[in-house]
């Protein structure tokens, strides 16, 4: 059966027929829907984990007692996992273990570029790359093979381009499952990593090594397409597509064991080509190690290191390379005025915009748009974190000064105190980050006394990637009841002093919290609790502003809510946008009391 | 077979993703290659979101070059100008008239595009502009959201695809309670295109 699917939706229907019993994940884009998408199988394990570190243990613990298990995690992710990462990779598994990494060239959603390829190579285990849907279904399957044949961890590394593109996929397969008993024979050697044994798994890791480089010569996946002697194109990934465009008649090699290379199969390909070169997207990963076994190619001095690639790109870099001739560009139209951009926003009805306009206007950074006045010097400084909040560094908030990583809003705070700047610090950081990282450099604030105040925003969702469940919303990825961890008793149980929870849709108790916070001499927490407004069910009253009554002053612009327009200086409100009764944050703010519902309630009127 | 490269524009939320979908499904019932790849805003709304849609005997990169859509489709006019270097020389642009201006020109910092402006951009590439009041459409239906499918009602009259398999491919992606709205809204974009 053909259907157009998802990389990430092929990946996790592969893994589904390979007989995949548990998996885990934490959101993070672009990887995010292979757990989903897998989870609408009820027969196999599926969670999100508290974080990527704890996912891999858990499939760690998993395979180990015998189950095919897989791990899906953004580039970042990997960062967060890397410790027990390189653990499953020293210590090999039992059930076959498949770490899906999803690289982001291009930076599309998050907080750097980077090649991940680099961790496999320090982890010393198998890297699978697929080229399409198709590609990522096939190798799924055989990656648990490998993985178990090998006892070796294995990497399937796709990128933003693979994972959302849809392609079409030649359903063959249906569930393999082994009957197996579930469980875990004591072997100290393999499994316990001190120093004694761990010196036992080293060399056999360098044997590993050797093997998979071998088996990859032989490997199916790893393609040869007969071409033109004059030119060889050694690729991988999404960068065959382009090669493939713009080289129709070379010689191509596509890789789909990238790690470790293939050394018979290089050379055989050298042998039948003038000239090489690799097309692949972000560090010089192929060219390096082919360039290490005496191949000369050509490759990242005409191909950028940095984004993705594409037709364009690729034909670029043909050209300055002198392997395609230079043909006369489309000419560009001519722009008269300079094109608006659209930033992504926080939504109309969000519950982080009242307390970014709170800190915004407590740190003196609110400024009237358009408005000449200079910049007051901010007596805030506001670590931040990730997730939709980091929106509110965008104008007219300008309510976050940092963002690092996940978790370091709180840490970073703590630094600058010890530092000794002289502004108050405040961290703000999401409930599902929280969670996910800001506990431990929590407790290091109780513990070295620190005087920060943190602003715990919890919407009840991690909604950046797509309101996904976590360990405070009380339910799993398949909608079941689950356990349910509560912010303030943890807070609390460290022994911190002054928590208050507020609600986010009202200004005056916020704004109160705040200030109390900031005028203590001691470490402070604030929740700043009020509902994802994508998850409100119904728009109830929205709001309108009385012409009459305004004074287009422009202060309900300063919250940046999409759903407040301006029709030349009058602001106007959207009503098929407005959260109406959800939120009444302009209305709250407005000195004129100029919004109100667009039709009052009327209660009590006889007809 | 004739190859078809497609460009979605819009903004989040106005459908333009779902529509993809429903080409990409109809295009691959008709015994034709298909990829399609959409690119996103951080955020999950409010940013602008274009979907590339290949359709042809093979197809290998997910992403059109530059200059080579066939059809650009439009769900708003600044995000459809914003793209418009995209189009073919004699390419086709259906263009929904409607404006969703960001925030900096709400606050009266930037200049959103008149329509003589647009059309000016565009008919650098092309006279063949169809500027359609989808959003007027749709509204007078009772439901904004049938947009996206007055939008391929539009489109359908440049593509080789039955109307059969427009009607399956819509069904597949839409709930039962809404498929005869749509369809109307759909026969409505049909007839935009004259």
């Amino acid at each position: 059966m053909k259907k157009l699917l998802s990389g990430n939706e092929a990946l996790a229907l592969g893994a589904y027929h390979a007989g995949v019993r548990v998996a885990t994940a934490y959101p993070g884009t672009p990887s995010t829907e292979i757990l989903e998408s897998i989870s609408q199988f009820k027969d196999i394990y599926t969670e999100w984990s508290t974080n990527e570190k704890v996912a891999m243990e858990v499939a760690l613990g998993s395979s180990y007692a015998g189950a095919r298990t897989m791990v899906s995690l953004k580039q970042v992710g990997l960062n967060v996992a890397a410790d027990p990462f390189l653990a499953a990779a020293t210590t090999g598994v039992k059930g076959g273990l498949v770490v899906i990494n999803a690289d982001d060239p291009g930076i599309h959603s998050s907080q750097g570029e980077q090649d991940n390829r680099r961790y496999a190579e320090l982890a010393k285990i198998p890297i699978l790359e697929p080229t399409d849907s198709q590609s990522a279904y096939d190798l799924m399957q055989v990656a648990f093979d490998i993985s178990e044949q090998f006892d070796t961890p294995v990497m399937l590394r796709t990128t933003t381009r693979i994972s959302h593109s849809k392609s079409v996929v030649d359903i063959t397969g249906q569930r393999q499952l082994r009957e197996q008993k579930m469980e875990f024979p004591r072997q100290m050697q393999k499994y316990v990593m001190l120093p004694v044994n761990a010196r036992v798994r080293h060399p056999l890791m360098e044997e590993r090594l050797v093997k998979l480089a071998a088996f990859g010569d032989t490997f199916a996946f790893n393609q040869l397409e007969k071409g033109e002697k004059k030119l060889g194109i050694i690729t991988s990934g999404i960068a065959y597509q382009y090669a493939k465009n713009v080289f129709p008649n070379a010689t191509i090699l596509k890789l789909c064991l990238t790690y470790p290379l293939p050394p018979e199969l290089l050379k055989k390909f050298a042998a039948m080509v003038d000239k090489i070169l690799v097309v692949e997207e972000l560090d010089p990963f192929l060219e390096d190690h082919i360039k290490a076994m005496g191949i000369n190619v050509i490759g990242k001095e005409f191909l950028p290191r940095l984004g993705e690639l594409n037709n364009d790109v690729v034909t670029g870099a043909a050209v300055k390379a002198d392997l395609l001739p230079a043909s006369q560009p489309l000419e560009k139209i001519s722009i008269p005025a300079k094109l608006p951009m659209r930033p992504p926003l926080l939504c109309p009805g969000c519950p982080h915009s009242g307390a970014f306009y709170v800190l915004s206007s407590l740190a003196q950074r609110l400024k009237l748009p358009g408005s000449k006045q200079t910049d007051k010097t901010s007596t805030l400084v506001i670590t931040g974190d990730i997730g939709c909040y980091t929106l509110g560094a965008y104008p007219p908030l300008n309510a976050m000064d940092t963002t690092a990583c996940m978790g370091a809003s709180i840490g970073q705070a703590i630094g600058m105190e010890k530092a000794g700047i002289s502004n108050k610090v405040v961290a703000v950081i999401g409930d599902s980050t929280f969670l996910h990282s800001g506990i431990t450099p929590l407790i290091d604030a109780v513990y070295n006394q620190s005087k920060i105040t943190v602003m715990i925003l919890d919407n009840s969702t991690t909604a950046m990637t797509g309101h996904q469940e976590h360990p405070g919303t009380g339910f799993t990825i398949q909608g079941d009841p689950a356990g349910k961890v509560n912010i303030e008793n943890i807070v609390k149980g460290l022994g911190i002093a002054d928590v208050k929870t507020v609600n986010a849709f009202n200004l005056k108790e916020v704004r109160a919290a705040l200030k109390d916070s900031l005028e203590r001499d001691e470490l402070s927490v604030v929740i700043v609790r009020g509902n994802c407004a994508v998850k409100v069910p119904k728009k109830v009253n929205p709001r309108a502003v009385d012409k009459e009554l305004c004074n287009q002053c422009g202060i309900c612009l300063l919250i940046g809510c999409p759903a407040i327009q301006t029709e030349g200086p009058q602001p106007v409100i959207d009503g098929t946008m407005c959260m109406g009764d959800a939120c009444t944050i302009c209305e709250q703010i407005c000195p004129r009391k100029a919004i109100k519902p667009a039709s009052p309630v009327k209660v009590g009127v006889n007809k | 077979m004739k190859k078809f490269d497609l460009l979605l524009t819009g903004v989040g939320g106005q459908g333009n993703i779902l529509a993809s979908d429903i080409i990409g499904d109809v295009a691959l019932t008709a015994g034709y290659d298909v990829k399609k790849t959409d690119t996103l805003g951080m955020a999950q709304r409010g940013g602008s979101v274009i979907s590339h849609l290949r359709i042809a005997a093979q197809v290998f990169s997910p992403l059109i070059k530059e200059g080579e859509v066939d059809i650009l489709i439009g769900f708003e006019k600044l995000e459809t100008v914003r793209w418009a270097n995209y189009l073919k020389p004699g390419g086709i642009a259906i263009i929904n008239n409607y404006a969703i201006p960001p925030l900096s020109v709400n606050q009266g910092l930037e200049h959103y595009p008149t329509d003589a402006e647009v059309k000016n951009i565009i008919g650098q590439r092309t006279d063949k502009l169809y500027l359609v009041d989808g959003s007027q459409k749709a509204a007078e239906l009772g439901n904004a959201r049938t947009l996206n499918i007055f939008m391929l009602g539009c489109l359908s009259k440049f593509l080789p695809f039955e109307i059969k398999d427009w009607e399956v491919g819509i069904a597949l992606h839409l709930p039962e309670r809404l498929l005869k709205l749509n369809m109307t809204a759909f026969e409505l974009g049909r007839k935009e295109i004259r």
